[in-house]
């Protein structure tokens, strides 16, 4: 328990110093929010824009904090041996995974935070009425999306095409899953591929949560297909997730 | 007592043996370096020990533990510098020290450890702004905080000007001093004869020698006489080479001759491990 506090704070302490990764993962949702904000107006599912971008950009920051951030900082760390050097360490795996999952949880839980804030300050976006559920969404959108990090981590090769794999997969899929701005105005075979993807259900999840006012629990479609695709990355992790540098 | 011992070790990848049978011993307090060209199997030999590979065959032990099953309390006692490996480049070097401390249950003083590398001036600086030799040092210094008694290092100046060599030479043998065990791999000779209190040469996945490396300069003192006679080169080791050159020359004054193309020398180091990588090509 010692050593998993340690290294939740190492992590921190790694994340917040890195501008790039913070700069990339954390402050561009909310840049996005204020500039799609400020270019959408009127209504979108029957409530105000911002309060609609408000909720999709809160899935579109979890696939940015535990799906791209984890999958590009866990490639680099192992190829740059980082994750080998560790493993020399008495910090064991399990402490070293559980400790960067909860430190991405907390990243994700401050990024909404900051979201609802930001939404408040400048577009005067309500509080969200069922906090509980909020809570409940963080938690289960940190976990999927941070074990396909995880998994997709594994299926990359180098360090340096990282970031590169990963925004051809999520801008495309923030794209086709709403998490951009409603898609019912799209061609219909992209619409059929955003509903297959994982965030989509995300977007649907605080789509419901924020603007129905809906709880987390009435929501077992959504929950269904995320827990699916978490556990399809639990799965690519077991088996692809590796320690040690691809080269050696 | 006996820090590593290893046994008849074997380990392949594929088609490729990387080591093929090798044994030797290590003392506590002793440092010893496994020398050899790239390819020859330190790496990986010293990799089976530190716990990162498993072994095809024989028997490892390393204080006392089997590092095929490398416990919390194995892990306590080892510091390990890899090849290649960094650290987070946005960590200062004083936190990085920390981080690591953090992992270990008796951990050394912070700064005393930074100070034992040479980083006082860089404790605040981040990692990514040190340069090759002062992140090497880092790379010590995270080894050392945990208080291992035993310290691998793997080529630890591969890409050193000569004068950051000679920096991280004086902090290996600082080692020394603290007590600690060390395996050093390396494939400059003069790194090993300098540093190691016995040297095992590898080569092809075996170890062709052992020994201090005054041993393996043939026996230490021995010097090479050569002259040719009758159009046949004569070579001659002795430990005494004034009374052999005596002899030799008296007898050939005696005959009137000339002693042809005579030449004295010492094999340096540089040439018996030469000489050990060409012997075993067959």
């Amino acid at each position: 328990m010692k050593l998993y506090l340690h290294q939740l704070r190492v992590e921190q302490l790694v994340y917040w110093r890195s501008r790039e990764a913070a700069v990339f993962t954390f402050i561009f949702p909310l840049l996005l929010f204020v500039l799609l904000g400020s270019v959408y107006s009127g209504r979108i599912y029957g409530v105000p824009a911002s309060q609609a971008l408000l909720a999709a950009l809160l899935a579109y920051g979890c696939a940015m904090v535990a799906f791209a951030g984890l999958a590009i900082t866990l490639t680099l760390r192992r190829e740059q041996a980082i994750l080998k050097r560790l493993r020399a360490t008495p910090l064991s795996p399990v402490v070293y995974i559980s400790s960067v999952l909860t430190s991405t949880l907390l990243v994700f839980a401050a990024e909404t935070v900051a979201l609802f804030l930001l939404g408040r300050v400048v577009f005067g976006t309500p509080f969200p009425a069922r906090v509980g559920s909020v809570i409940l969404l963080v938690v289960l959108g940190a976990v999927c999306f941070a074990a396909m990090g995880v998994g997709l981590s594994g299926l990359i090769r180098s360090g340096e095409g990282s970031s590169a794999v990963v925004n051809l997969i999520v801008l495309p899929m923030a794209f086709l899953t709403g998490a951009f701005g409603p898609t019912h105005h799209y061609p219909r075979f992209l619409r059929a591929i955003g509903d297959v993807l994982p965030l989509k259900y995300l977007v649907d999840l605080s789509n419901a949560i924020y603007l129905h006012k809906h709880s987390f629990w009435s929501q077992g479609t959504s929950i269904g297909v995320l827990a699916a695709w978490g556990v399809a990355g639990v799965a690519v992790a077991a088996f692809k997730f590796r320690w040690e540098p691809r080269e050696t | 007592m006996t820090a590593i011992s290893v046994r008849g070790l074997r380990k392949a990848y594929g088609p490729l043996e990387a080591v093929r049978g090798v044994d030797f011993d290590i003392e506590e307090g002793e440092v010893f370096g496994l020398l050899g060209p790239n390819g020859a199997g330190k790496t990986t030999t010293v990799e089976i020990l530190e716990g990162y590979r498993s072994r095809d065959a024989g028997e490892v032990s390393v204080l006392g533990h089997d590092p095929q099953r490398p416990g919390r309390s194995f892990r306590e006692r080892i510091g390990v510098v890899l090849q290649q490996a960094q650290l987070w480049p946005n960590l200062t070097v004083r936190e990085t020290h920390s981080a690591f401390a953090g992992y270990y249950a008796r951990p050394r003083d912070v700064d005393e450890v930074i100070e034992l590398v040479g980083l006082t001036e860089k404790r605040d600086a981040r990692v990514k702004t040190l340069s090759g030799g002062q992140k090497r040092r880092l790379d010590l210094g995270v080894a050392l905080v945990g208080d291992p008694d035993l310290v691998f290092l793997d080529e630890p100046t591969t890409g050193f000007d000569p004068a950051a060599r000679r920096a991280a030479w004086e902090m290996i043998r600082s080692l020394r001093s603290l007590g600690k065990t060390v395996l050093l791999t390396t494939h400059y000779l003069d790194e090993a004869e300098q540093l190691a209190d016995r040297v095992a040469v590898m080569r092809e996945g075996r170890i062709v020698r052992i020994g201090t490396p005054r041993e393996l300069t043939t026996g230490g003192s021995e010097v090479e006489i050569r002259y040719h006679l009758d159009g046949e080169e004569v070579l001659l080791r002795t430990s005494e080479p004034t009374r052999e050159l005596h002899r030799l020359t008296s007898e050939a004054l005696a005959r009137g001759e000339e002693l042809d193309r005579l030449e004295v020398r010492r094999p340096t180091l540089e040439e018996v491990y030469l000489a050990l990588m060409d012997e075993q090509s067959e």
